[in-house]
């Protein structure tokens, strides 16, 4: 996946890139044939108190589709510059999205959540499919609806 | 410029316009399908019926939707799997799956984006942007070719592809317009250049904290028709913080889930509404009969395609490259050519060919490009022009005529102007007179009076250049041939001899009907198809300039019959008239829709004298039906040229001639065809009163004649020929 570090970096605060207080994580999503169009997935973290924390990553570029992913959208208002800079396309049925990036080390082990909506053209909406603690040990989990599993290392 | 609009947008985008117009209509399909197989809702049930009936049968209900067909989707969670159906709304019931149509999808895909994600919705953008301009130019050619708004729907004449491409166009235009114009505006919204965003409603910082509270209790919900639903998104039961989400035709709102208060609420914007519109109007969803109209008129696309694909390569291959075109500056003879089909431009050649092997040194250009300082050697100017729809200017000669009226004064070398046209059509080359008379008001000195060609007609082009010739003081012979003729021999099966005895000798040929090929018969070639009326081009041994004979038999009667008066020194006429059974002749079929006996049960007047009778003998064979048919003929001497007199007899037995009136030229008493006419004046006139359609054939001066006959005797009635014409009862075939 591309080097996404920067932006994010300045926009959430969750990535701290180059830094010694960070690690490197490897975000796997793989999506089940559920025969639609692509799906558009929003990754996001809210903190031991349920409230939203930052994104880490937007696949589908067209923002007037993201009030169906509606965790996010409550979370952030549709404000699409929590996204701006992690974004890249939506995600076929049956493929795999892989993402890497540098997570603060604050993050881990301390009550955040990591979160995934899921939205399909014509197909129900599925906000929260997925939510993981992150862990220092790493997690995974399998998703009702589009996403067969998701793991990070 | 218009019909540039038309011809480059069209070769370019052709197949790309074709793959969207039938993914299109396939598509429109889909809603109609959609709304008769959905159950729908019956009148005045709530969403909070709905939704409370469909909450009792489906425990773990997540979420209920209504498209635009009126279907109700529910999605449920159950045994730890999520499921989906159809619902009927009458028992809140499953009814049917949920899944998307792969097929559709598919469909969808290739419409939307060609499978290329937004390069491919970008192309499909410019495809629809092409459709329109398409249409744009469209209407305008059509307008003028049918010279004018008001004749929209005009009958057409002309070639059979170019009549399709404008008899669709002009009925699938307003489906054309309204699909590209809406997928326009639906990509612009796709693209986020609208500002039709989607507009949530804020998430209530506060909830009641309860939960439970039955949908059928929500007041909100029971005040809304199920027709006006969008979508219910339910809260989780389990989140005391989490709200019901209602989206309906007017906004959206979140309602909360203890006690059903609505704790937000926004509304569409109007451009949301318009785009929801817009959407309804391209895809039929909402809107499931003028979907299929729309995909109905779409399938014109491809036949559109095909067809201007056809007209684009004739107009290419019967404009000829002219060789040795000498430079503007120093032509001693400028030809200006306003063609618009193309034609006119193979007589330019000809004649081009023709002058430069004179000795003189020869220009072709476009009439519209008219400037006569280009030209300070020009000694003379001709014009050659073709005429478009009702005397409008051709494409290449558009502006002539404001060029010329600007000039300060007419050049000093004079003007010959030839017309080319069809007599079929009211406006027989209105727009060569146009120029000749503005010429003449100009102070244009005039090289040769105004003359005209019909229908191409080579003898006609070959006449005008012995004229030519004889003004430039040294013989010309134009031996044009428009298009190589693909011919077929033709075996004479019988003849009949009339006329020797009054030195007209003049013969009826009737020739074996060809076998057509199967493919022929598919696409209408050679004699294949043909009607009393058409022409049948002969080519004569020894030369290569057809001559045109009307047929006096349709493809039904299973022969080929012509009548030919043997010309003094006629070269083809010489040949037929020699012909003995069993002989053979190379001949091929010009169609002419101008001259074909009109459909109904009206009266037909026919009129005609000599081998004129030819095609109105044709019609009255072919008149099956028994229309009353008043026959007016013309000849010299009745014991010795009355054609078809068996016939004739034969025919009136049967009913298919109500009236044969005759008229003797050669006697005591000369007589011609239109003192016959003057003779049954009263009935004349009462049969055009009732409606009656007059069809003329024969010589240039017996129609001359008629036509006077006919002015007189209409004249009380307040009718002309000319008005006649105009309502396209007139008909003429003059040679």
């Amino acid at each position: 996946m591309k080097p996404l570090l920067a932006t994010l970096a300045l926009t959430t605060a969750l990535v701290l890139p180059g830094l010694a207080l960070a690690r490197p994580v490897t975000l796997t999503t793989t999506l089940n044939n559920y025969g639609g169009d692509g799906a558009y997935l929003a990754l996001y973290v809210t903190d031991a108190q349920g409230a939203y924390a930052g994104s880490l990553w937007m696949a589908g570029a067209k923002s007037k589709y993201y009030d169906h992913l509606s965790g996010w959208y409550r979370a952030t208002g549709g404000d699409t510059a929590q996204v701006a800079g992690i974004t890249g396309a939506s995600v076929g049925a049956g493929r795999t999205l892989e993402i890497t990036l540098d997570l603060a080390d604050a993050l881990f082990d301390a009550g955040y959540v990591l979160h995934i909506d899921a939205a399909v053209e014509d197909m129900r909406d599925s906000p929260g499919e997925i939510a993981v603690p992150i862990t220092s040990t790493g997690g995974s989990a399998a998703g009702t609806r589009y996403i067969a599993s998701f793991s990070y290392r | 410029m218009t019909r540039a609009l038309h011809r480059w947008p069209g070769l370019v985008a052709a197949l790309l316009v074709t793959l969207l117009a039938l993914s299109g209509a396939a598509l429109s399909l889909f809603p109609a399908a959609e709304r008769l197989a959905a159950p729908q809702a019956e009148a005045g049930l709530t969403v909070a019926e709905l939704s409370g009936r469909i909450a009792a049968s489906h425990p773990g209900l997540e979420q209920i939707r209504r498209a635009p067909s009126g279907r109700i989707t529910a999605w449920w969670f159950a045994d730890g799997q999520p499921q989906s159906a159809v619902i009927d709304p009458a028992t809140g019931l499953d009814a049917g799956s949920a899944d998307p149509n792969p097929l559709q999808r598919w469909l969808t895909g290739l419409h939307r984006s060609l499978f290329l994600g937004d390069a491919g919705r970008m192309a499909a953008a410019a495809g629809a942007a092409a459709m329109l301009l398409l249409s744009g130019s469209g209407i305008l050619l059509v307008a003028r070719r049918v010279g004018g708004w008001r004749h929209w729907f005009a009958r057409l004449r002309g070639p059979l592809s170019g009549r399709l491409h404008v008899e669709i166009a002009r009925v699938a235009v307003v489906g054309l317009v309204l699909s590209s114009a809406t997928a326009l505006w639906m990509s612009a919204s796709t693209f986020e250049l609208l500002p039709d965003g989607a507009s949530a409603p804020v998430f209530p910082a506060e909830v009641s904290g309860a939960t439970g509270m039955q949908l059928a209790a929500i007041p909100a919900l029971q005040a809304l028709p199920v027709a006006e639903l969008g979508s219910l998104s339910l809260a989780d039961p389990a989140d005391a913080t989490d709200a019901h989400l209602l989206k309906t035709s007017a906004g959206s709102g979140y309602l909360d889930q203890g006690n059903g208060e609505m704790l937000s609420w926004v509304a569409l914007s109007p451009w949301q509404r318009l785009s929801g519109i817009v959407k309804m109007l391209h895809t039929g969803r909402g809107a499931a009969v003028l979907g299929l109209l729309l995909g109905l008129m779409a399938l014109g696309v491809p036949v559109m395609a095909a067809t201007g694909g056809v007209l684009w390569l004739a107009a290419r291959r019967a404009r000829p490259r002219i060789r040795g075109n000498a430079p503007a500056a120093r032509a001693d003879t400028v030809l200006l050519v306003g063609s618009e089909g193309g034609t006119t431009w193979g007589f330019a050649a000809t004649l081009h060919a023709a002058l430069t092997a004179a000795g003189h040194s020869v220009h072709v250009a476009p009439m519209a490009g008219f400037d006569p300082a280009r030209h300070p050697q020009a000694a003379r100017f001709i014009a050659l022009a073709a005429t478009y729809g009702d005397g409008a200017a051709p494409s290449s000669a558009k502006g002539f005529l404001d060029r010329l009226a600007q000039l300060e004064r007419a050049p000093e070398a004079p003007l010959a102007v030839l017309g080319f046209g069809d007599r079929g059509f009211p406006a027989y080359c209105a727009y060569a007179e146009a120029v000749a008379e503005a010429a003449r008001a100009k102070g244009w000195p005039q090289l040769l009076p105004l003359a005209t060609v019909d229908r191409q007609s080579p003898q006609d082009f070959a006449r005008w250049g012995c004229d030519l010739g004889q003004a430039l003081g040294r013989p010309l012979e134009l031996v044009h041939q428009p298009v190589v003729p693909r011919t077929e021999t033709l075996r004479l099966l019988s003849r009949r001899d009339y006329g020797a005895e009054v030195q007209a000798p003049t013969v009826i040929l009737r020739f074996a009907r060809p076998r057509p090929t199967p493919w022929q018969r598919l696409t209408g070639q050679g004699l294949a198809r043909y009607r009393a009326g058409d022409l049948l081009g002969i080519l004569p041994e020894g030369s290569a300039v057809p001559r045109l004979y009307s047929l006096a038999s349709g493809a039904g009667d299973g022969f080929v019959e012509i009548v030919v008066r043997k010309q003094p020194g006629g070269l083809c006429s010489g040949q037929l008239c020699d012909l003995a059974p069993g002989d053979s002749v190379a001949a091929f079929l010009r169609p002419n829709p101008g001259f074909r006996a009109p459909r109904g049960r009206s009266p037909l007047i026919l009129i005609g004298a000599g081998t004129g009778i030819g095609p109105l003998a044709g019609f009255i064979r072919g008149n099956r039906r028994r229309r009353p048919v008043h026959l007016f003929f013309g000849m010299r001497k009745e014991d010795s040229d009355f054609l078809y007199r068996e016939d004739l007899a034969y025919w009136q037995e049967q009913g298919r001639l109500a009236r044969l009136s005759s008229a003797q030229s050669r006697g005591p008493q000369p007589h011609y065809v239109q003192d016959a006419l003057r003779r049954d004046a009263a009935e004349v006139a009462a049969l055009i009163r009732q409606g009656a359609q007059v069809m003329v054939c024969g010589g240039r001066d017996m129609a001359a004649g008629v036509r006077a006959a006919l002015a007189e005797i209409l004249a009380p009635a307040g009718l002309t020929p000319a008005l006649l014409k105009a309502e396209g009862r007139y008909a003429e075939d003059v040679f």
